[in-house]
């Protein structure tokens, strides 16, 4: 029983360490995309990416079950090219994530390369920087505190992500068993001292994440022009 | 080596607070060159510098530097802002937080040139503070790590948005001086714009005087400013500051440049002062009694 919880633990922080990793890579381009574009449909772009914020997690989770589904595009061309099969499985449980934990991700990044002022993009340039490296040497270093939102953000909510993980993941022990489903297992079937140690160990961690990010934030004041 | 290093003839709509404004100047700068672009606020100076150096694009026109296009609407050409080698001083400095002074200044090198950067830390006294960030500089140290940035690429031309702006008129004048012995040292020709008249007679040899958008006068700062005027009169510009009567004689509190100066004048209906009103302040040439200041 205690190796169980222990390894349903290790398998959520897994996918949200994974998740994670995962959205810094995709969600830097799309939050510096949103912030500086003039593209015409970028309200657009906008709205998809905010989506999973407002949407019921089982409307998300379905769509994904759908979409995972060998017997539909793209799940039948990733069975038959890729030999990937993404529902009730852990990649599959990735990309759900990914795609549920995107806009806490990208809001706060988009938020902090607003709060820049546009000089500080346009001297680089004018300093012969491409915008490569104006983003990961001047834009992002002086964005540390969203950042650090971002990544704390994306990482607690996909811990406490429940609808959706359980549409797509179902509750596989070792494989697909997070925490957050876990608990709802256990009251299921009446084991509510079992329940009680997931639900306390992800109130803890929750409550020490979003400490970290508050505290680091208050020392780190907010971008200031001198 | 051809004399001419600017050749510009641009062409831009603006909407300013005041209104649309259509810029549309064409001059041609010589290498070497120190010129001041004059002119109040909102009448596109700094729009003409990021069109020189590519952060605004142009309507139309052209931009010729060094014998190579950066801007031509007809062909289509818009180098990007990166791809032109200008040493661009914002007027909000634009240091970026996250680096230290060195690192600013070597952030702008493409390549790595340490002796270049030493020069340049000496030169505008910064080597004491060469491990400080942005952020806890005063104003003018500030400004000079951004001159010191603009330079510290060896770009083949300057650009200056109003460099000494938000300097106190004592630090004002030492700075104008470094960058007299810059522009000597490295003799890079130099687009400045100002809108303070003592400055641009101080450095430049040149003034562009703009107006709505447009060049007026284009020539030596004393034949711009003072060729009308060489009648042996003294012409200050003043602003009123306050209007008090004293028993039959009205006062005014004048401000010329940065000292106060009270003046009777007669109670003449036909000319009120309020506060606010520009006047002219005109003095006999044997009047002033002037002393060298030592």
């Amino acid at each position: 029983m205690s190796n169980e919880f222990f390894a349903t633990l290790a398998l959520t922080f897994k996918l949200a360490g994974i998740t994670t990793v995962i959205l810094l890579i995709v969600g830097i381009p799309i939050a510096a995309f949103l912030a500086f574009s003039r593209f015409r449909f970028r309200a657009v772009i906008e709205t998809l990416v905010s989506m999973p914020m407002v949407l019921p997690p089982s409307v998300l989770g379905y769509y994904l079950l759908i979409a995972y589904s060998p017997d539909h595009f793209p799940g039948n061309i990733l069975r038959d090219w890729f030999n990937v099969q993404l529902a009730f499985t852990f990649p599959g449980l990735v990309v759900g994530s990914v795609l549920f934990s995107l806009p806490f991700m990208v809001s706060p990044l988009q938020a902090g390369f607003r709060s820049l002022p546009d000089s500080l993009a346009e001297a680089s340039y004018t300093l012969g920087k491409s915008k490569v490296v104006t983003l990961f040497r001047v834009l992002l270093p002086n964005i540390k505190p969203s950042l650090v939102s971002a990544v704390v953000l994306s990482f607690a909510h996909t811990i406490g992500e429940f609808g959706v993980v359980l549409m797509i993941g179902g509750n596989i022990p070792g494989v697909t068993r997070v925490a957050s489903i876990a608990i709802y297992d256990e009251v299921q079937g009446l084991n509510y001292s079992m329940a009680n140690k997931y639900a306390f160990t992800l109130f803890a961690v929750t409550f020490v994440l979003l400490l970290v990010v508050f505290a680091l934030n208050r020392k780190q004041a907010l971008w200031k022009p001198f | 080596m051809e004399t001419v290093l600017i050749e510009a003839d641009i062409r831009k709509k603006l909407f300013t607070a005041s209104g649309e404004l259509t810029l549309d100047m064409k001059f041609s700068v010589d290498r070497g060159e120190m010129v001041s672009v004059f002119g109040p606020s909102g009448v596109g100076k700094t729009t003409l510098l990021r069109i020189i150096s590519g952060l605004t694009a142009a309507d139309e026109g052209y931009l010729k530097v060094d014998g190579e296009v950066w801007f031509d609407s007809a062909a289509r050409i818009n180098r990007p802002a990166r791809m032109r080698p200008v040493g661009y001083m914002f007027q909000e400095y634009a240091l970026f937080p996250n680096m230290t002074v060195k690192e600013n200044l070597a952030f702008a090198q493409p390549v790595k040139d340490p002796h270049h950067i030493k020069q340049l830390l000496e030169l505008f006294e910064l080597d004491m503070l060469k491990y400080r960030r942005p952020a806890v500089l005063s104003g003018g140290q500030q400004q000079r790590v951004a001159l010191a940035r603009a330079l510290a690429r060896k770009p083949g031309l300057l650009l200056l948005d109003e460099p000494l702006s938000a300097i106190d008129p004592e630090f004002r004048s030492k700075l104008q001086d470094e960058i007299l012995t810059m522009h000597r040292r490295y003799g890079i020709t130099t687009l400045l714009v100002s809108h303070d008249l003592p400055e641009v007679f101080k450095l430049t040899g040149r003034v562009i005087v703009m107006e709505e958008g447009r060049i007026v006068k284009d020539g030596n700062p004393f034949d711009v400013f003072a060729a009308n005027r060489t009648s042996g009169k003294v012409q200050l510009v003043a602003e009123v500051l306050k209007v008090e009567m004293e028993d039959i004689i009205r006062v005014l509190t004048l401000l010329v440049g940065n000292s106060l100066v009270k003046v009777a004048v007669c109670d003449n209906p036909e000319e009120q002062y309020k506060p606010g009103d520009r006047v002219v302040l005109v003095s006999k040439a044997f009047n002033p009694v002037i002393q060298k200041i030592t």
